[in-house]
């Protein structure tokens, strides 16, 4: 009861959002905060018992049948997702309303926003695999949603296909891997799985299965290839950017990862699998977050790095390498999500969002300046903040793993590129010379520093004092170790002596800030051979986009040429090639079985019908055209008698002078007919419609001796005056038998007229009759 | 006589679809009921011919005298007619209020929504 009341309330709250911001108005980022508070108090009781080793399941059922559950799971490692979303959430929410005050859409915004929030705790607390399937896309949508909020910008509307394209793309590859590992646990909880693994592991499908899962993931937490969406989706509102793309949404990839690692993880294939993708993710992201001086783009390709990273230790996968994710996640959370807020506060405060055209903002901005300042440092890495500690494990880690020096030299370049980045986005902005810029710089209102400042100084704190944090991640690192490996309780310490590990940090500070001090001629170099922009990623999605376009175009003028005669060619060249093939394949037709028995009269009555026929095809005056029709239909009617129809053969009759009325009476005001074709298409038409009617003569021929089931008319006939008490059959099935049948023929009867009606009399206004 | 019907309605098939790829308006809806009356006829042929009588039970039976004709196609071709005739009537007004818009029956100056 109580999680799905957790998860569905932040829908709940986003209905009323927007109705209790037109009443509350200034104050309502605070109100609203409230909720996330609240959860994130009620979680907070959680973790005693979950560090006691305690787990917490909840499911009611969907559709059993299916084995699809609304099933929730409360173990470590979902835990601490769910904390940060809504410990994160409360500061994102209460920024929102300072960031976006004034804007006639808030109310809107905060109902995406806690919609996304909701979708973000059922994605990391589902246990059920559909139920996370239906949450993950609910973040996508939001998140397409919230990129796309100043959709009055085109290129705000462009990030937003982007994100949503890519991701929901990747959502794609994630179901089909989900249900295969359904199929091959034979359980559809997450929970259940582990016990499963050995099975999982053996299984021929495994490796198809994993790399659905992971084109899932990695699109997700924009790992390379699929890491251009993550910057361009940099057009959201600064709270979006921070909540979204790089404290939570983005690590929903990360947490799948993890999630399922007790059982996929250590095979080979999960290895090559996923560490060479995190190591290019990592190093890609790094050195194009220094080839920037747009601050959202700095961070958004420095928080790519850190997706990579992550990735890269989940996909090594020991006990160490998986407590040293848990906590630079939770470090990169903190000092991440303060760096962007800041950044928001300096593009507000200022109007600019470039790096080298800022300085010296720490005497207009001190609050701001000292967020920034802290949490810049625990990017680089610097003791005693938590990054160092997270940067520390990273090292320690990757240099007891197999190819450890290849990992290790992949961390080290990633911590110099963090320094260099931590330079431009911390020192660069607010120390050294002041330029002049739009608006004149002051301290942002405290709905703006307060989530920064709160952030960053828990960077700070869980730096200073690692043992209390310390059973809380490890709890979180074991749930995604699995129960098989044997455990070791996680202890943080900010010094470990003099290791190799710390020798590598150094040397990358030491890196990082010669790579600050040649900032501008790397970004020169790069400008001028920027390849792997033009070719890149981006552009093989921009090329694949155009290229559907193209064929959507191109197929849509082929096909709906907007004239009905070449719907009509279609239709019968299709009838006369697929039936005309299978009669032809089938030999059900023989020609022995045609019958003989023809009468005089008959033959003749066949002639006059088809002259008539072909009188009203080529007349060319309308009168007798419509003379021709009442003798077709006046002849069908004879056959009907011949045969022993009478019913129809007098509903013909009548029907047919109503019709000849009709025609007369609308047709005597239309012009005579005029040769509207060339000769050569109507003797084009003239085939076509020859062969068509002679495709149906033979089906005709075909269907008489084809019985497939005994005859339903039999118990018509039986028992029409048993138990109908009517003695004409007909009559008797129409209204009796099949009366619901008639019903509807009478109910199409009754729209026509009204169609007939409304054709008649009601005219547009100013249109006399 | 099954293949002379069979051929009767090939004939009319025939001639509807000739009429229905016309540019005429007018041509395509008599085409259209040429259509209907040849799918009557196909069914009532397919449906198996006798020359026996009408599926009626005779005043004092139970059930009709043998052999009979079969009374389903004969009900679906009366739903069939009635509802043909509804068609009819709406494309026959449709057709008028078309030519009273557009000034021609030429379904090639109906194409666009511009009128």
């Amino acid at each position: 009861m109580a999680i799905s009341v957790l998860v569905l309330s932040g829908f709940a709250a986003a209905v009323i959002a927007p109705w209790l911001h037109r009443y509350a108005g200034r104050v309502s980022g605070w109100l609203l905060a409230l909720l996330p508070l609240a959860m994130t108090g009620y979680l907070a009781t959680y973790v005693e018992p979950i560090i006691a080793g305690q787990t917490f399941r909840e499911a009611y059922p969907w559709a059993p049948s299916l084995g699809v559950a609304f099933s929730f799971y409360l173990d470590g490692l979902s835990l601490l997702f769910a904390l940060i979303v809504t410990g994160i959430g409360v500061l994102v929410t209460i920024y929102s309303g300072g960031y976006l005050a004034g804007n006639p859409h808030l109310g809107r915004f905060y109902a995406f926003l806690l919609s996304f929030m909701a979708s973000m705790l059922g994605v990391v607390l589902a246990d059920n695999l559909l139920t996370l399937y239906v949450f993950w896309e609910l973040t996508s949508l939001t998140s397409f949603l919230l990129i796309g909020f100043e959709h009055e910008r085109a290129e705000a509307r462009k990030a937003a296909w982007q994100a949503l394209l890519v991701t929901s793309g990747g959502g794609l590859a994630l179901l089909a891997g989900l249900l295969l590992l359904g199929q091959l646990a034979g359980t559809m909880e997450l929970s259940g799985l582990e016990s499963h693994g050995e099975q999982i592991r053996q299984h021929a499908l495994y490796l198809p299965m994993l790399l659905l899962l992971l084109v899932g993931a990695f699109t997700k937490s924009a790992q390379f290839p699929f890491h251009f969406w993550l910057p361009s989706a940099m057009e959201a509102p600064t709270p979006v950017s921070t909540y979204l793309h790089s404290a939570t949404m983005v690590k929903a990839g990360v947490y799948l990862i993890a999630r399922l690692h007790p059982a996929l993880g250590g095979t080979e294939a999960w290895w090559y699998a996923i560490v060479p993708v995190g190591m290019a993710t990592m190093l890609v992201g790094g050195y194009l977050a220094i080839c920037n001086t747009d601050l959202k783009r700095v961070l958004a390709y420095s928080t790519v790095s850190a997706l990579g990273t992550l990735v890269l230790m989940i996909g090594i996968g020991t006990l160490h390498a998986l407590q040293a994710a848990i906590v630079y996640l939770v470090a990169h959370a903190l000092y991440k999500a303060a760096l962007f807020l800041v950044a928001g506060n300096v593009a507000h405060e200022t109007g600019v969002r470039h790096a080298d055209r800022l300085g010296g903002l720490w005497r207009a901005m001190p609050i701001s300046a000292v967020a920034g300042t802290l949490a810049a440092l625990s990017l680089a890495g610097i003791v005693p903040f938590f990054g160092f500690v997270g940067k520390e494990l990273l090292l320690e880690s990757s240099l007891e793993a197999k190819q450890a020096w290849f990992l290790a030299a992949g961390i080290a370049i990633m911590g110099a590129l963090s320094v260099t980045a931590a330079c431009i986005v911390g020192w660069r902005v607010f120390f050294g010379k002041l330029p002049d810029t739009p608006k004149a710089p002051h301290e942002a209102p405290m709905s703006l520093w307060l989530g920064p400042l709160v952030t960053a100084a828990g960077g700070l704190a869980c730096g200073l004092f690692p043992f209390l944090v310390a059973p809380g991640l490890g709890a979180a690192a074991s749930s995604a170790v699995g129960a098989t490996v044997p455990h070791a309780a996680l202890e943080l310490a900010l010094w470990h002596g003099l290791t190799p590990a710390l020798g590598l940090s150094a040397a990358g500070i030491a890196m990082g800030l010669i790579l600050y001090a040649f900032w501008q001629p790397i970004r020169a170099i790069n400008q001028r051979w920027n390849v792997l922009l033009r070719y890149g990623p981006a552009a093989w999605y921009d090329g694949v986009l155009g290229g559907m376009n193209w064929l959507a175009i191109s197929q849509t003028r082929v096909l709906q040429s907007g004239y009905l005669r070449v719907y009509i060619m279609t239709i019968l060249g299709t009838l006369v090639g697929l039936v005309g093939y299978a009669l032809a394949s089938g030999k059900r037709w023989n020609t022995s079985s045609l019958d003989t028995n023809v009468r005089f009269y008959e033959v003749v009555w066949a002639c006059l019908l088809l002259v008539a026929a072909v009188t009203a095809v080529r007349s060319r005056t309308r009168l007798a055209a419509i003379a021709a029709l009442g003798v077709v239909g006046y002849s069908v009617a004879l056959v009907f008698i011949l045969f022993g129809a009478p019913d129809p053969a007098m509903t013909q009759f009548a029907i047919e002078t109503l019709t000849v009325i009709l025609f007369v009476l609308v047709l005597y005001r239309l012009p005579r007919f005029a040769v509207l074709s060339p000769p050569w298409a109507r003797t084009r038409d003239a085939v076509i419609a020859l062969s068509a009617g002679a495709t149906m003569t033979v089906l005709i021929l075909t269907a008489i001796h084809y019985r497939a089931a005994e005859k339903v008319s039999q118990y018509y006939v039986e028992h029409s005056v048993q138990e109908a008490h009517g003695r004409n059959i007909v009559n008797v099935i129409l209204v009796d038998f099949r009366g619901f049948d008639t019903l509807g023929e009478i109910t199409v009867l009754v729209v026509a007229a009204i169609g007939v009606y409304a054709l008649l009399r009601l005219r547009p206004r100013g249109e006399r009759t | 006589m099954e293949t002379v019907l069979a051929v009767v309605a090939g004939g009319l098939f025939a001639a509807a679809f000739y009429l229905m790829l016309r540019r005429s308006l007018v041509k395509l809806v008599i085409g259209l009921v040429l259509l209907s009356h040849a799918a009557n006829l196909a069914i009532f042929t397919i449906g198996g011919l006798t020359r026996a009588n009408a599926p009626i039970v005779a005043l004092g039976k139970m059930q009709p005298d043998l052999p009979t004709a079969d009374p389903l196609p004969q009900a679906l071709i009366l739903t069939a007619i009635v509802i043909s005739f509804g068609v009819t009537a709406f494309a026959v007004v449709l057709l008028q209020r078309a030519y009273q818009a557009v000034g021609s029956d030429d379904l090639d100056k109906m194409n666009t929504t511009d009128t």
